[in-house]
């Protein structure tokens, strides 16, 4: 019990502080926040309920008004763009993430990983925030996929594979820590 | 931690949190409704006079925390513009600004302290189906204590990078910073038990 609570929140806590550092620049040199890799990571890492409360917990506190996303936004005004389907859709692609983790063994986990971030962290993640804009603003599905999937689309695969590293790093390091196999 | 909530004290500070979040939920319900450019506009202006009304220096706060929604308004205005749908892209947008600026708003007035009210009372149904809640209570307590520690943690990591490579931080910090995350939750755990743990009148 203990540690799942000091876990959630310790997570929680991390998604914070990954979009509140200076951006994390790639070898080619193209800067990320590493916030959106920090929500795929909660749920590879802490496993699929654990892992949806963290990022349930930092959508709770970044709507009760703590300026917790990338580049110290929050509040209740975030969540009014016909985007915030990103939001509500955060805990559900830690959960799907995590899920995929917990179910597929036997393979490579840098594999597992990355695939368990593109499930959730994309496909899940995307089959709300895509809809979620076309209702919200309204708009067609075409424009929905050109400015809400699109721009974001390229970055998220990047993030997707560094979770797949840092997942499979942290389950050589420690295998006791990855709760998603625990 | 700073919350979103301003300096600048208001009338509607003393106000119950569940009102202000109330009337937000009817005015952006009726907000989306609006068809007409007219009321659109008179939307949009009555919101910006609830914001001049605490003075001059809310009024500047507020516009600042309306910056981050440049990007997704000129986003909207070009595919608009592109579309050909001008008058239909001007309604959506002031009804777009409207929505965040009373979101803003409410979230400048109220204090944290009070939104964690709202939350444990949402959260009150849980209780009836036999779910702690003060698990969730003690969870946003670490939260926000531990923030700060990450953060100071992190500098420290892209400090230790830079003083050892030319190149700047790259995402390989994010590995050892996980696992910084995953040791102090280890420690807080065993804290937590050591004090008499989580909820001391439950088994577990």
């Amino acid at each position: 019990m203990e540690r799942n609570i000091a876990m959630i929140a310790l997570f929680t806590a991390l998604i914070a502080a990954l979009g509140l550092l200076p951006k994390l620049t790639l070898a080619s040199g193209i800067p990320i926040t590493a916030q959106s890799m920090g929500i795929m990571l909660c749920g590879t890492i802490l496993g699929a309920r654990r892992g949806a409360l963290a990022v349930a917990l930092f959508v709770v506190l970044v709507a009760a008004g703590l300026p917790l996303l990338a580049g110290g936004r929050g509040g209740l005004g975030v969540f009014q763009s016909p985007w915030a389907g990103f939001y509500w859709g955060f805990p559900v692609a830690a959960f799907v993430a995590g899920l995929v983790v917990e179910r597929w063994r036997g393979a490579r986990m840098f594999w597992v990983a990355t695939l368990a971030a593109i499930i959730g962290g994309i496909g899940a993640l995307y089959a709300i925030a895509v809809p979620y804009y076309m209702i919200a603003k309204p708009a067609g599905l075409g424009e929905a996929l050109l400015v809400v999937m699109a721009p974001f689309m390229p970055g998220d695969l990047i993030k997707a594979v560094l979770t797949g590293f840092i997942t499979s790093a942290i389950y050589q390091a420690r295998p006791s820590a990855l709760l998603s196999r625990s | 931690m700073i919350s979103l909530s301003s300096p600048v004290k208001t009338r509607a500070h003393d106000w119950p949190a569940w009102v202000k979040l109330g009337a937000l939920c009817i005015a952006t319900l009726l907000l989306f409704r609006v068809q007409s450019h007219a009321v659109a506009a008179a939307s949009l202006l009555a919101t910006g006079g609830l914001y001049a009304l605490p003075g001059l220096r809310f009024l500047r706060i507020g516009i600042a925390r309306m910056a981050f929604m440049w990007p997704f308004v000129a986003v909207i205005a070009v595919w608009h513009l592109a579309t050909g749908t001008i008058a239909d892209g001007a309604v959506i947008l002031m009804r777009l600004l409207t929505a965040v600026a009373l979101a803003n708003l409410v979230t400048m007035t109220t204090k944290l302290t009070d939104m964690v009210g709202v939350i444990r009372w949402l959260a009150s149904p849980l209780r009836a189906v036999g779910l702690q809640t003060k698990a969730l209570e003690l969870a946003i307590a670490l939260v926000i204590r531990f923030i700060p520690v990450l953060i100071e943690k992190g500098q420290g990591l892209t400090m230790a990078w830079r003083a050892r490579s030319f190149r700047r931080a790259n995402w390989r910090l994010v590995l050892p910073f996980t696992l910084l995350a995953l040791d102090d939750a280890e420690h807080v755990a065993e804290a937590l038990r050591a004090r008499g743990g989580a909820t001391p009148n439950t088994e577990t």
